[in-house]
Order: structure tokens, then C-alpha cells, then sequence
């Protein structure tokens, strides 16, 4: 297959949510066509460098995604499955990223909620656009210690860790991961941005956490300002 | 028997018993496989005992267990599991007497809102004419203590409101997860003389919640007889998965024998299948899996089948409530409640809207008249609900409290009986045979029953402007006026000499 037509097949199946062959799309007879993941390898094999494929295939296609979410035409289900078809090429480039440096990705994040709290719908959501948008995300789940957290950002190298909080008995535990990090003498290296229903601007500000989103988008908007400007590990 | 609530007619049935059953082994088939992801090491004991298989796994931080649970565990449930369950009331003629094979329905307040928000009349004058006019405005604030009480009290008001589920969040800078749940639950029953219904947030604090209950009925006997509290769980985090602290927390409610609603809250489209046939299968199971643990540790205890289904609005996957979906998933639910023969807590009224207005009003009456219809005995989330749960608005819940009783009377008996038949036509025929041929003095004795719904009580008498929330503001007011029916002051007493982490500025006898 030609290189124009291998990039363009990527996008559109990354419009079409599909992570791999076995994948039905928004419209019929997809399933068993090659997905994002078997075309990415098919790029890769073909000569195609993993740059032009992240920027022409995989984030041009979720930019249209994007754009067919502003004007109505996408809703989340679409965004979700979309991002998760992009994390599906990025996980088929990783070898590839690695020996390069991995200087391709926006960054590592640790996302969490935090403990003594089980609501994950939203951390969800903005785990797998943050992936979906190219950042290299480590998931730790639900009801995590402060600790706990602190210690997978020291391990991984993170630029950024992500809180999650839906009660407004737990968001205090919030202020303990930013504690810790500074205990371990991480703050410097490591932003912190928070979410969740009873959070806000202003929270952020008084437990000392970088930045606050209120959803999904405002995470992506609010991680890449942060690393821009702090710049990464 | 009890007065309350309105016993529905010929509740409507969205599934066929074929269908009903088809539920019903779709359940039972996920039961076993997947089976359930339990985070609870005794649950799984529990149902190990009984006949499960269990598998250890790790879930990110935490130990979990898969249990393959068989079609004889659920069975054996099913059967011990009450028919009738009674919610206690200080005031024994407000006790919500449920009988599962019955069709009558109650009506009760419900959520934790984070926001109580309140109208005001505010004057404005015209830029173009310099008229004055008045128009309400809201005002939000932070839930507290105080507004949970005056909850409370507009709850003992509301002539069509049975039950009383604390329904604002108290974020006071007094109030702490160790004294939270005595001051909700002694807020609550100083305010009203209606069935309590409340959550635990700290299960250490259920003995105290218990103990305080057992002063005010005398005995932990008489509170079984008369249990004035009744406790939620949200067992389930859907999809099928056992929470381990709130299973604590169940297993400990019921072996004290007190009446317990297995909560489970799938979304459709994020964290349960969106489609009805996938969504009942699986809030089924969830529920199935609740009642079987709470039968387990205590085989006969009164439990209410719990299903919450909502549906994910599919721009931003919050909870959706004033769609058609949402009324499909729970209508089905009171069907399968029925079918099983266990008491159903189901759910209408709460509002997509932020505020007060012509969407609430739209979403509301729909799944007011929707939900009712299927005859679950419980419906909560009614009166107030705004902001798909966010927030609280008494105002609203006056109006509700109409809307309600449209509902009701929308579902009673239609009075076609071939007793009436010879009236009816006698009447027809002497208003036939009458010189203005009118039917005005054969209402009158209906009117005079109560059996003709009255009007828009809210109606106002401007002819360019909507009054509603004004004239609600003016119902709210009245009706805060009158005084509430505290504790007697020997029973507040030893509640709060007894129960440690009252806050004394509840204390209506403190001087
Ligand atoms: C679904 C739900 C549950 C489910 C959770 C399922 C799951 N897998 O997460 C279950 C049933 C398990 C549950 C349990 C409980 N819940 Co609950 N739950 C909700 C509900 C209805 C929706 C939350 C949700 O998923 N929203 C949709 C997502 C997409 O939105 P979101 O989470 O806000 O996330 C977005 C943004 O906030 C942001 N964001 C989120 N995280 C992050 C992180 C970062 C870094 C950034 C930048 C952005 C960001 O982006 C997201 C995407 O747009 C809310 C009500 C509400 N209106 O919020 C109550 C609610 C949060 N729960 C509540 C309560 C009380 C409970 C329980 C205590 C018991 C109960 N009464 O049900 C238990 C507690 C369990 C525990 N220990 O955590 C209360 C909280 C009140 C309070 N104290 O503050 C609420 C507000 C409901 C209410 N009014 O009563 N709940």
C-alpha cells in the first residue's frame, strides 16, 4: 500500500474507533479489515518513521474526532473509543519510541483517584484522552493512598500526576499527595493537576496542586500548558 | 393498613412474563460467568459456604475475588427474602407498610445534594417602560446542617411525601466523617415523625445510629417491630463488582435485622450496557448478588431490591434522568422486583435542570408519570432534585409535592363497575330529560369527597407573567411557619447524654 493511503486509512479508522481487525466501527462492515493497530505495523514496516505516523495519522485523526465533537457530530462514546483506537497504534510504536527516546509523547502521567474513593467514570474518561491525546498515561485505579501514588511517580519518572476525587470527604486527600511528593523532594519535577465534581480552581490553589480541570478537555488543555511551560522530566 | 402512598390500578408492564423471565436467566447466566468481582474477603466466605466458587485476584491496589455464583445460592435467597417490609415512622400512622405483591406506592426525598438552593423575590424595573416587577431569583449555597433540618421539617409538611431520605449533604466545619452520620440521622428524626432513610458513611458509627433509634422506640425490640431508621448501601459498583467497606456495612445492618436497600446505580453507555435487554440483565444480577449476601448473613431479614438505573448523557457521560431510556430501565426493574416478590426502591423526579423552570418541569413530570405507573413500592429522588442530583431547591419540592399529587390520581381505579352501571344511567337520563340539560349537581358530591383534582395551586393572577416559583416561595414560606414536631425533651435528653458526637446547637431543650 502507498504511504499516502496508509496514513489515510489510519485516520480513518481512528474516526472509526477501531483498535484492531476484530473491532467493528461506527459504520457496517468493518470487522476483520486491518485496524489502527495492524495499520501503524504496516506503516512501520513499510518504512514510515513513527513521527509522520503520530502527527499525520494518529493525532490528525483525533483532531477531526475532536472537531466532529464540537459540531455535534461525535459524542463521548466516539471520543473514547477513538482515543483508545490511538493508544491501540501507540502501544504496537512503543518499542520504536523507546529507542528513540521516547521524546515523542507529550509526557508520562500518573493518574489516580485518591483514597477512600471509588468514582472512577471521570478519571476514566480523562485517562484515556490523555492517552488518546498522546501522553503516555499510568493508570493506578481507585482508592489509592497518597504514598502509594507518590511512590509511582518517583518510579516512573513522571512529568505530571493526575487526581481524581467525586466526594467532598475524600478531595482532602488530595493535599496529601501533593505532601508526599514534596516529602520524597519530587515537587520541582512533578506537576500536579486535580478534577472531580467538588473541586475547583480555588481548591487547587489552597492544597498548592498546578492546575484544575473541569472535564476531559480542560485535562488535555491544562496537562499540555503545565508540561509546555514546566517542561518535561 | 396504611393510608399513604396511592395504590396503583393495573400497573403497566413493559415486559411480557416470557421476557420477565428471559431477565431473570440472563441474570442468573452472568452470575456465574463472569460472576462477580467481590473486594469483600467475608462476602465471599459467605457465599463460598452457600455453594460459590471463588477465584483470589489483584485489582490495582486492592484484593478481589471472582465468585461464580450458582443459580441455588440466588434461589434460596429469593425465598427467604420478606415480602412485606415495613419502614417505621415515630408516628405509626407514617409508617410505609410495602407489600410486594400489592401496587402501592410511596413517595420519598432522596441524595446527598452538595448545593441547597433557595428563590428570591427580587424587584427589577423595566429599562423600556420604568415598571416594576418582581421576578425570583436563586440563591446556591454549600449543604449544611441547618438546611438539612428545615429539610426535614418541609418533609413532616408535605401531605404526599411518605419517606424521608436525607437528602442534602451537611458540610458544616463542625461536622467530621466520625460525627457525621448521628448528627444526619438525629437531624432527621427531630424534624419529622415520617420514615428516616439514610446511608452509614463511617461503619463504625452504625451502633451509635442504632442506639439512638433504640432511645426513641424503646427498645431494640420495638425498633425491630417499628424500625424508624432504614439503611441504603451502595454494594454494588457497577458493573458487578462488591465494594468491601459498604459490604461491611450490609452484612452488619443486616444481622441487627433492620430493613437495608441494596443500591446499584449503572450508568447505561459507560458502566452498564445502554440497551434495556443488557441494562436490566445486569442491575438484575448486581441487586440479585446484594440480596444474597444480605440473606446470607441474616436469612429472613426485610431488604428492599434497590436498582438505580440511569442513563449516561452521551456529551460528557454524566447521569441522564429525564430521558425515555431511564424510565424503560427502571420500569422494567419494578417488573423483575415483582416477579421476584421483593419490596422495589425505584426512582423519579430528580431533574437533568439546573434550576427550577420549564425543563424541570418537563423532565420531572415525565418520569413522575412514567415510573409510578410500573407500581415499584418505593420511589425516591423525588421532591427538590435538581442538577441530576447536585442540588437541592425547597421551593421545588413544594411544587413537586402537586405533581405528585397528579400522579396519584392519574393511577387510582377507573370506578367502571357493574354496581354503577344503573346509576350512571338513570343520571344520563334525568339530565337528558332537564331543561338546561347540565351535569353541575350530580359533581358536587365528588367535588366534596376530594375526588375532583383541584387546579394549579401555583397559578397567579397576572396575565403576562409566570408566578409559579413566586407563589411556591409564599407556600414555602407558610409552611415553614409551623412548629415542629421535636422530640420530647426526656428523649432528647438521654440521646444526648448517651451518643457521643452530637453537636448541643441541635439540641432543640438547650437554653
Ligand atoms: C456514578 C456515581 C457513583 C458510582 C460510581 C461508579 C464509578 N465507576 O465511578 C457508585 C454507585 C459506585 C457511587 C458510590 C458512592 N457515591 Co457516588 N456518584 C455517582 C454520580 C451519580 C456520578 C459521578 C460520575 O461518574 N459522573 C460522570 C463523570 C464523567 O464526571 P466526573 O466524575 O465529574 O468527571 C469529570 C470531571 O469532574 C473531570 N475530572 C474528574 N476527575 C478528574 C481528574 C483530573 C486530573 C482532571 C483534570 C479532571 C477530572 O473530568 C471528568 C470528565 O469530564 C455522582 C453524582 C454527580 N452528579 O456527580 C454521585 C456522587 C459523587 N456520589 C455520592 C455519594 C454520596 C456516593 C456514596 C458515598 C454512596 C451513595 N450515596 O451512593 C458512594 C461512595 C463510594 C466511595 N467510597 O467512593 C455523592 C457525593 C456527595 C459528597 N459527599 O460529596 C454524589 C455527588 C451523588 C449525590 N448527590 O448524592 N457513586
Amino acid at each position: 500500500m502507498l504511504k499516502e493511503e496508509l496514513i489515510k486509512r489510519i485516520v480513518e479508522n481512528v474516526l472509526q474507533g477501531r483498535r484492531n481487525k476484530d473491532d467493528e466501527g461506527i459504520e457496517e462492515d468493518y470487522v476483520g479489515e486491518p485496524g489502527v493497530a495492524e495499520l501503524v505495523q504496516e506503516a512501520l514496516d513499510n518504512g514510515i518513521d513513527t513521527n509522520t505516523i503520530l502527527l499525520e495519522a494518529l493525532s490528525k485523526g483525533m483532531k477531526q474526532v475532536g472537531e466532529k465533537y464540537e459540531t455535534g457530530e461525535y459524542f463521548i462514546p466516539d471520543m473514547l473509543t477513538a482515543a483508545e483506537a490511538v493508544e491501540a497504534g501507540m502501544k504496537v510504536m512503543e518499542p520504536h519510541l523507546a529507542s528513540a527516546g521516547e521524546s515523542e509523547r507529550k509526557g508520562k502521567v500518573i493518574m489516580a483517584t485518591v483514597e477512600k474513593d471509588l468514582h472512577d467514570i471521570g478519571k476514566n474518561l480523562v485517562s484515556i484522552m490523555l492517552k488518546g491525546a498522546g501522553f503516555n498515561v499510568v493508570d493506578l485505579g481507585i482508592d489509592v493512598p497518597a504514598a502509594r501514588i507518590a511512590e509511582a511517580a518517583e518510579q516512573e519518572k513522571a512529568d505530571l500526576v493526575g487526581l481524581s476525587a467525586l466526594l467532598n470527604t475524600t478531595m482532602v486527600n488530595m493535599e496529601d499527595v501533593v505532601k508526599e511528593l514534596e516529602n520524597k523532594g519530587l515537587r520541582d519535577k512533578v506537576k500536579v493537576i486535580i478534577g472531580g465534581a467538588p473541586t475547583s480552581d480555588d481548591f487547587a490553589a489552597e492544597i498548592g496542586a498546578d492546575g484544575y480541570g473541569k472535564d476531559a478537555f480542560a485535562a488535555i488543555r491544562v496537562a499540555e500548558n503545565l508540561l509546555q511551560s514546566g517542561g518535561k522530566n | 393498613m396504611s393510608e399513604r402512598g396511592v395504590v396503583v390500578a393495573k400497573p403497566y408492564e413493559r415486559l411480557s412474563q416470557e421476557q420477565v423471565e428471559l431477565v431473570h436467566q440472563t441474570s442468573l447466566d452472568l452470575l456465574e460467568t463472569p460472576g462477580i468481582l467481590c473486594y469483600n474477603e467475608e462476602a465471599v466466605a459467605l457465599l463460598e459456604k452457600a455453594g460459590a466458587t471463588a477465584k483470589k485476584t489483584r485489582e490495582g491496589e486492592h484484593d478481589a475475588w471472582w465468585v461464580s455464583i450458582p443459580e441455588k445460592v440466588v434461589q434460596k435467597a429469593l425465598d427467604s427474602a420478606p415480602t412485606k417490609v415495613t419502614l417505621g415512622a415515630r408516628k405509626p400512622e407514617n409508617q410505609v407498610v410495602m407489600d410486594a405483591e400489592g401496587s402501592r406506592v410511596y413517595f420519598g426525598t432522596g441524595s446527598e445534594t452538595n448545593y441547597w438552593l433557595e428563590v428570591e423575590p427580587e424587584t427589577f424595573v423595566s429599562k423600556q417602560d420604568g415598571r416594576e416587577q418582581v421576578f425570583p431569583v436563586t440563591k446556591k449555597n454549600r449543604g449544611s446542617l441547618e438546611y438539612l433540618c428545615r429539610s426535614a421539617h418541609l418533609a413532616e409538611q408535605l401531605d404526599n411525601l411518605d419517606f424521608f431520605l436525607r437528602n442534602v449533604n451537611v458540610q458544616d466545619s463542625d461536622i467530621s466523617g466520625e460525627n457525621k452520620d448521628v448528627n444526619v440521622f438525629f437531624a432527621a428524626l427531630n424534624y419529622t415523625t415520617k420514615p428516616i432513610v439514610s446511608g452509614v458513611a463511617d461503619p463504625e458509627q452504625l451502633e451509635n445510629v442504632v442506639a439512638m433509634a433504640e432511645i426513641i422506640t424503646g427498645g431494640r425490640e420495638q425498633l425491630i417491630k417499628n424500625p424508624i431508621v432504614t439503611f441504603i448501601t451502595s454494594v454494588i459498583k457497577s458493573p458487578l463488582q462488591i465494594v468491601d467497606e459498604t459490604a461491611d456495612k450490609l452484612m452488619a445492618i443486616s444481622k441487627l435485622g433492620l430493613p437495608v436497600i441494596i443500591s446499584t446505580s449503572p450508568q447505561g453507555g459507560s458502566t452498564a450496557p445502554i440497551e434495556e435487554f443488557g441494562m436490566a440483565a445486569q442491575v438484575n444480577a448486581e441487586t440479585l448478588a446484594g440480596i444474597a449476601i444480605n440473606q446470607l448473613a441474616n436469612p429472613g431479614a426485610p431488604v428492599i431490591y434497590g436498582a438505580v438505573p440511569v442513563r449516561a448523557r452521551m456529551d460528557d457521560l454524566h447521569d441522564m434522568y429525564g430521558v425515555p431510556e431511564f424510565c424503560h430501565y427502571n420500569m422494567i426493574c419494578a417488573q423483575m422486583a415483582r416477579y421476584y416478590k421483593v419490596p422495589c426502591y425505584s426512582t423519579a423526579g430528580v431533574a437533568d435542570a439546573k434550576v427550577p423552570g420549564v425543563q424541570a418541569a418537563v423532565e420531572k413530570m415525565f418520569t413522575y408519570t412514567a415510573v409510578p405507573s410500573s407500581a415499584p413500592d418505593l420511589i425516591h429522588y423525588a421532591f427538590g432534585l435538581l442538577d441530576k442530583t447536585q442540588t437541592f431547591c425547597p421551593e421545588q419540592a413544594v411544587l413537586e409535592n402537586h405533581q405528585i399529587a397528579m400522579v396519584k390520581s392519574l393511577y387510582r381505579e377507573s370506578g367502571v363497575e357493574a354496581g354503577e352501571a344503573g346509576r350512571i344511567k338513570s343520571m344520563i337520563e334525568e339530565v337528558m330529560n332537564s331543561p338546561y340539560r347540565l351535569y353541575a349537581r350530580f359533581a358536587r358530591k365528588m367535588l366534596r369527597r376530594g375526588e375532583i383534582f383541584p387546579g394549579f395551586p401555583f397559578e397567579g393572577d397576572l396575565e403576562e407573567e409566570d408566578q409559579t416559583l413566586l407563589a411556591a416561595h409564599d407556600k414555602l414560606k407558610e409552611l415553614e411557619k409551623q412548629e415542629p414536631e421535636h422530640l420530647s425533651e426526656d428523649i432528647c435528653k438521654r440521646i444526648f447524654e448517651q451518643i457521643p458526637g452530637l453537636l448541643p446547637r441541635l439540641n432543640p431543650y438547650k437554653k
